[in-house]
């Protein structure tokens, strides 16, 4: 190899570095000039760390449903009954709560109603169960994921009014047990836990993901499929069984939303979390994740759910309608996207 | 149409004079000149990453050169644009046609420039310019109202050269045009070629075939690493030279063919059928053997692999591979010891987007996967292979074909299978690429692999396989040694005219 060939090959190689540290901190970067210029702008109680609490509080119910949506859009699918698992997922939980404290035998024995463990165990299991449905329906039948997760938005949204009869399932406060705090202001006698229970289960649940991504088969045989299926079937990947796992953790993540949702809620509502499946899709995209499958990561959908609610928090604070938000938020999702695509194009 | 602007003979209609051009530290074209008659068919050939793409780039506007400038006609010629280039006269026909599959015929003529009436569109002069664009083919199957998506690659290729002479084409650049024809369809292209000249275009040929070029071309020009190394009137250049300039090195053997040991058989394939183009195959692989396969683009050659493979459904027939037997899935495939290249790398051989260590090592990953292992392991094959690229973490879009190939081809060595299945190996790519490929074949077959190579370039199976099978519409022929067959017997049997004796 000549001495030529090897400073071409040692510029390539600092030049890349250089590109995949502005890759992986460029999300984080907007993240904080949206931040710094709310800090700027707005009152100074947007900068107390009362409000950086909040906001984390206020992000993880997206965020925990967006882990789920990073493995499917990676995966080159897309889950738009994101929504109506969440207040599936809320009206099992209360359901299950409310029967078992009403029903005789568990009562009589002195239980005071179901363990709170179960019911939530099998309100993010409903979840799980979804996706599982919408998976199983996917690769089976052959239908594009954008129209099965559609029809299950209906069907989904739709049992979970059914349980709930068309309304609100209350809880007595007895039976809520710790189930109304996991996403509670952090209490003055727990102060080193610094953010509530449910914030702390986000970033465990956003490393586990991460690694799941980046070191294990299956997370590497998810960005194959995403990229490139027929390359992936050829190598031996098990397509459908792969993205039947996808889906199936889409969902739980999804129901593990729900929990979040109803601990936030304390009842069961089967009206809850319309639409939330775009907040989620969003937080993905803005983090850089690509509809045609193969990228995304989850550092970015974290950056990207946060960026939201610093702005929704940002705009409260500073008093602004709730228009100029929306207007705000959409503004944002193509602009990043826009930026991110730009970026890609000068890589190439 | 023709007469409508009348070059004079003598002179060089086009020429480009001392084009440069740089992309950061890397010089893709120094100081290249080239010059095109009228009436002239001028060959540009080089391998993959030699400057081709880029100079045909700066003639049809796509970028500007830092140097150099251009004459077309003999008048300065500057296009700004790609739209630019093709009103000025200059049309570019790429490998990777750039039709709309659902439109028709003469909507694909007229894009761009439908001839319209305050924005009505004259369907009448629609068809009148569509017929005569594709009157002088004389193609059945070139009908104005046809279906673009539903033709023949070969037919798709001549709307587009009809669409380039509808728009008053006067140089014409054809890159790499015969890379996925029929033989059929390259002999129809060279007539229409040779149609073209008499009409007086100027026309540059881009390929990486040396006997097409020495067919069809009046004059030669090689470049190598962005510059013009050599080039001259093809009937006084040979083969050898050209491919020497290409590579700036002698090729003593571009296939090697080292001692083979024939073990034991690993695949056999008996009255297999498969559920559309294959009817019935019949062969046996063994150890330390390359087994090709010639024949016609469509006779079923890939069904065949893919039926073995498992990525085709098989109707009748045995498969074994090693103590398996039965049709089975890719998944079972690898685990089984076979492995295989695509014949498409883009569409189903490579991943693009993902990274040359992903590419590499997807159909054996552990499940707890390793960067780091990823890594050193896929260096190493890097290292076999010459693939050209920073690391491997370098995303195999960003590749040229040829390395790109070599990826593919990676991702069984990593495997360490024992039978290897590989369609088109060498399509569209380098010569030093090739010499490559073939380089590692020879030594898997000496380490006692066993290699089954669909390929349509016969020269190539002559020289790397050790028995040759010929298919010819679905039907798979005797194997023969390799001494027992030609050129001429091969293709007499690919083209169904003699079943050999």
């Amino acid at each position: 190899m000549s001495e030529e060939q090897f400073k071409v090959k040692a510029a390539g190689e600092t030049n890349s570095n250089w590109r995949r540290w502005l890759n992986t901190l460029g999300p984080l970067l907007a993240l904080l000039l949206v931040y710094m210029i709310f800090a700027a702008i707005a009152p100074a109680s947007f900068r107390t760390t009362r409000n950086l609490e909040m906001i984390g509080r206020q992000t993880t119910i997206v965020a925990i449903a967006a882990l789920g949506m990073t493995l499917v859009i990676i995966a080159g699918g897309i889950d738009l009954s994101v929504g109506s698992v969440v207040a599936l997922s809320t009206v099992v939980i209360a359901w299950l709560l409310q029967k078992s404290g009403m029903s005789g035998v568990l009562a009589n024995m002195g239980c005071g109603g179901l363990s709170p463990w179960i019911a939530a165990m099998m309100g993010v299991g409903a979840g799980a169960f979804c996706g599982f449905v919408s998976g199983a329906l996917i690769t089976r039948l052959k239908v594009l994921p954008f129209i099965v997760t559609l029809g299950m938005m209906l069907v989904v949204r739709g049992a979970a009014k059914g349980i709930g009869r068309e309304q609100k399932i209350d809880i007595e406060p007895g039976l809520l047990k710790w189930l109304d705090e996991l996403l509670a202001s952090v209490p003055k006698e727990h102060s080193w836990m610094l953010v509530p229970v449910g914030v702390w289960i986000l970033i465990i649940l956003a490393v586990v993901t991460a690694g799941l991504l980046r070191y294990t088969r299956l997370g590497r045989h998810i960005f194959a499929i995403g990229s490139n299926e027929q390359t992936a079937r050829l190598c031996g990947v098990a397509v459908e069984r792969v993205k039947l796992s996808v889906y199936t953790l889409g969902g739980l993540f999804a129901g593990l939303a729900g929990l979040m949702q109803f601990s936030r809620l304390t009842v069961g509502d089967p009206t809850v979390a319309v639409g939330l499946e775009l907040d989620v899709i969003a937080a993905v995209v803005i983090g850089g994740g690509s509809l045609s499958g193969g990228e995304g990561s989850v550092l970015g959908t974290m950056v990207g759910a946060l960026i939201m609610t610093v702005i929704a928090s940002g705009c409260t604070q500073m008093g602004m309608p709730n228009w100029v938000q929306e207007i705000i938020t959409g503004a944002i999702i193509v602009v990043a996207v826009a930026l991110d695509r730009l970026r890609h194009r000068r890589s190439v | 149409m023709a007469e409508r602007v009348e070059p004079e003979k003598t002179d060089f209609f086009l020429e480009m004079k001392g084009v440069s051009k740089r992309f950061g530290a890397t010089v893709a074209l120094e100081d290249v000149s080239i010059r095109v008659a009228a009436g002239e068919v001028l060959a540009l050939v080089g391998e993959n990453g030699a400057g081709k793409s880029t100079l045909m780039k700066v003639l049809s506007g796509a970028i500007l050169p830092d140097e150099g400038e251009m004459w077309l006609g003999g008048k300065p010629y500057k296009p700004a644009n790609p739209l630019d280039a093709r009103y000025a006269g200059v049309t570019m026909i790429y490998q990777e046609l750039s039709l709309a599959p659902h439109l028709s015929v003469e909507e694909n003529i007229v894009l761009g420039m439908e001839p319209a009436r305050i924005g009505i569109v004259q369907w009448k002069e629609v068809r009148r310019r569509a017929i005569e664009a594709i009157s002088q083919f004389e193609n059945p199957e070139l009908r104005p109202e046809a279906k673009v998506g539903k033709m023949s690659v070969g037919s798709q290729q001549l709307v587009e050269i009809a669409r380039a002479l509808a728009y008053g084409c006067q140089v014409l650049v054809l890159d790499e045009p015969t890379s996925s024809l029929t033989r059929e369809d390259v002999k129809r292209l060279f007539e229409i070629i040779s149609r073209l000249k008499k009409q007086g275009k100027a026309i540059i040929y881009i390929s990486h075939f040396i006997e097409e070029v020495k067919q069809v071309s009046d004059r030669v020009t090689v470049l190598r690493d962005g510059k013009v190394v050599g080039g001259g009137d093809t009937a006084a250049i040979n083969t050898e030279k050209i491919i020497t300039l290409m590579v700036g090195r002698q090729v003593e053997q571009l296939y090697p063919r080292s001692l083979r040991k024939v073990g034991e058989t690993v695949l056999e394939v008996e009255n297999l059928m498969g559920a559309d183009k294959l009817q019935t195959a019949s062969m046996a692989l063994r150890q330390g053997e390359v087994l090709g396969i010639a024949g016609l683009v469509g006779a079923g050659r890939t069904e065949l692999l893919r039926s073995i493979f498992g990525l085709d459904p098989v109707r009748t027939g045995k498969i074994r591979i090693g103590v398996y037997t039965g049709p089975s899935s890719p998944m079972r495939r690898w685990d089984q010891g076979a492995g295989m290249v695509s014949e498409d790398r883009k569409v189903e051989g490579l991943a693009l987007g993902l990274s040359i260590a992903d590419n590499m090592t997807l159909s054996r990953m552990p499940f707890i996967v390793r960067p780091a292992r990823q890594d050193s392991d896929c260096e190493a094959l890097i290292r076999q292979l010459s693939v050209r690229c920073r690391n491997p973490r370098q995303r195999v879009i960003d590749l040229s074909g040829g390395n790109q190939q070599k990826v593919a081809l990676a991702r069984l060595l990593h495997h360490k299978v024992d039978v290897l299945l590989l369609d088109e190996p060498t399509r569209g790519i380098d010569v030093g690429s090739k010499a490559q490929i073939y380089k590692v074949i020879d030594e898997l077959a000496c380490a006692g692999k066993a290699i089954l190579i669909v390929s349509s370039y016969l020269p190539e199976l002559l020289g790397i396989c050790d028995r040759i099978a010929v298919m010819c519409r679905g039907k798979l022929g005797p194997t023969r040694q390799i001494g027992e067959v030609n050129e001429h017997t091969l293709m007499l049997e690919a083209t169904g005219q003699e079943t050999g004796t």
